[in-house]
């Protein structure tokens, strides 16, 4: 399932400001590659443009290439509904529907595309989800509860679980730990490990010591000065580039050297 | 803890931690400072020759100062100027609350005389003295509005979700601009407006409550699209962005997240706009008139209304006025509790179609 994600000669504008520029990078199937660097650097802005979620916002365009499995993702016969589909995504901040119970969240992405399932097959998906999310035991028992009633950790946990529901094939996370407490960033690290088994994981982080924890690769994103595009400076194994980076700015940036 | 507790407290009051203490009135010397200051402005306004309106402002004016000064010198200035400041937002309260007071009470007062069974139950056909009922007029206007609200209630809710959803630039500008115009049109150029388009369509002396209807619409949908496009800009972004991400397209986002999610700003919304048409008398009397008889279809001839109702009862009354104008107030006492009804309607709407939260 999981997918490789080869990015060429990307640059990313909001109306008429570039935002990032120029990024080639090969993200590799069945691991986890992180995406460190300072505040307004870019690092999000790549990871939406990468399941076409950038374009959402109003003037926002891309030009570059994002080839998955060989197709151009931003092809002119590309739906960018189709690429989501492909392309799951976590937020910084957790986002259940707070009109839906768990249940109907899990199955959000069914349910809203109405593709029809049976109970039986729905119940399914909705523990396989939850188990995978590593939150089945915890609300079990109270499925039909509304999801804003969960802590923040867990409903982190639950949009986890809705976004795998869907089984895509790539999970981009954007910060998805940086509103949590350490114990449920555990949590979500330990199934990030278990999930990459099955699923091409990138995941945008401002805790260094998580990139180094989890990810197999990690990139370093910058920027020369404010209103300038941010630029991926490095893109090495994780090892290497918290021991021994090419780049003189990934070294200060990890050690604390910058500005 | 405050020292003026302690017996013959030495003035200024010595702090005895890090936080200045000052001294405080009684909890009641206030009230019974103001109270004392109406009842020397009753008696002031008595000497002068008393009325009622001498008597309150004498009253308020010195009742205010009485409390302001009785805090000058025992609190200080900032305790002061606070009390000062409570009086005045109460006084204008109170002001605020005096023509809705005085509505209200006239009009119980002079409409519950007909507010019995025969009013709900009897129309005006055939009756020209006692007796008779708004029992066609409170029909007609149900119909008519009902009829308003199955046509603005789509175009005004389209219309929003187009301006939050879709509308970018100069389009976007101008539709805002455009219906916060027709906010501000006068009620009687709505009557006109479908007067001439049904006139154009059906010719001269066409009377029907569906132009009512249309009117009413004119009046209706600017408020809709305003309320609806207020609570659908209050659902959170992430939640559309939620939706996309797990690969739903736009149109099912809005249709299936974000309106579910607005739901109960929108039935509050569009209760309050129903409450603001019902009343209408102006268009209605144009475009609709007046029957004395119970007529229900609003594409065949003149329906009864309930404002329309009591306007010519009132400028219209036969050789037993009293009977007439009972029924006027009476008319314009169940169009009061209609507006309530619809008000508390949009209150239970908001409370039980709200999101739960849990726990």
């Amino acid at each position: 399932m999981a997918k490789r994600i080869e990015v060429s000669d990307l640059d990313i504008y909001y109306g008429d400001f570039k935002a990032v520029e120029g990024v080639n990078v090969a993200i590799e199937p069945r691991s986890i590659t992180a995406l460190i660097g300072p505040s307004g650097c870019g690092k999000s802005t790549f990871l939406r443009s990468l399941n076409r979620m950038h374009e959402v916002i109003p003037g926002a365009r891309v030009e570059g290439k994002v080839v998955m499995d060989g197709q151009d993702l931003y092809g002119a016969d590309v739906d960018p509904v189709n690429v989501r589909r492909q392309i799951g995504m976590v937020f910084q901040r957790p986002n259940p529907f707070p009109t839906m119970s768990i249940y109907e969240n899990v199955l959000a992405g069914n349910r809203l595309n109405s593709k029809r399932m049976k109970k039986a097959e729905a119940d399914d998906v909705v523990e396989r989800s939850l188990r995978g999310a590593n939150l089945w035991n915890e609300v079990k028992d109270r499925l039909d509860r509304p999801g804003s009633g969960l802590s923040g950790g867990q409903q982190q946990r639950l949009c986890i679980a809705r976004a795998i529901a869907v089984e895509p094939d790539v999970l981009l996370m954007d910060e998805p730990c940086s509103a949590l407490d350490p114990i449920s960033t555990l949590a979500i690290e330990d199934l990030m490990t278990e999930l990459k088994d099955r699923f091409t994981i990138v995941i945008v982080t401002h805790n260094m010591q998580q990139a180094a924890r989890v990810s197999e690769s990690t990139g370093f994103f910058n920027l020369n000065g404010v209103g300038q595009p941010g630029r991926l400076i490095e893109f090495n194994p994780t090892e290497k580039i918290f021991s021994n980076p090419d780049e003189k700015a990934t070294e200060d940036y990890i050690s604390g050297r910058f500005g | 803890m405050s020292t003026d507790t302690r017996p013959a407290a030495p003035a200024p009051v010595q702090p005895r931690g890090p936080v200045r203490v000052e001294r405080r009135l009684p909890r009641l010397a206030p009230l019974g400072l103001y109270l004392a200051g109406v009842a020397l402005g009753a008696g002031l306004s008595a000497l002068t020759g008393s009325s009622l309106s001498s008597t309150v402002v004498y009253g308020v004016v010195l009742g205010t100062l009485a409390v302001f000064l009785a805090s000058r010198l025992v609190e200080g200035r900032r305790k002061a100027t606070d009390r000062l400041v409570t009086c005045l937002v109460t006084t204008a309260f109170g002001v605020a609350m005096v023509p809705l007071v005085s509505l209200v009470w006239t009009v119980l007062d002079n409409g519950l005389a007909r507010f019995d069974a025969t009013f709900f139950s009897n129309s005006m056909f055939r009756v020209v003295g006692e007796g008779g009922g708004a029992y066609h007029a409170i029909l007609g206007t149900l119909v008519i509005t009902a009829l308003a609200t199955v046509i603005s209630v789509p175009i005004g809710l389209m219309t929003a979700i187009y301006l939050v959803e879709y509308a970018t630039g100069r389009l976007k500008r101008a539709i805002t601009f455009f219906v916060d115009v027709m906010t501000g049109i006068p009620s009687i150029v709505a009557g006109l407006f479908a007067f001439a388009l049904f006139t154009l369509l059906f010719g001269n002396d066409v009377r029907l409550g569906v132009m009512g209807a249309v009117a009413l619409s004119v009046l209706m949908i600017p408020v809709v699209v305003r309320s609806c496009e207020e609570v659908l800009k209050l659902v959170p972004n992430e939640l559309r962005e939620a939706s996309f991400a797990l690969g739903v397209p736009k149109w099912r986002t809005i249709v299936k997240v974000v309106l579910p999610t607005a739901i109960a700003g929108l039935g509050t919304g569009v209760t309050l706009a129903v409450a603001r048409v019902v009343g209408e008398t102006a268009p209605l009397l144009v475009t609709v008139g007046l029957i004395t008889g119970t007529n229900l279809d609003p594409f065949d001839g003149r329906m009864a209304t309930l404002p329309v109702f009591a306007y010519y009862q009132l400028t219209q009354p036969g050789t037993d006025t009293q009977a007439f104008l009972d029924r006027a107030w009476t008319a314009a006492l169940v169009l009061i509790i209609l507006v309530m009804a619809l008000n508390v309607v949009a209150r239970l709407i908001s409370r039980f179609l709200a999101p739960k939260t849990g726990h």
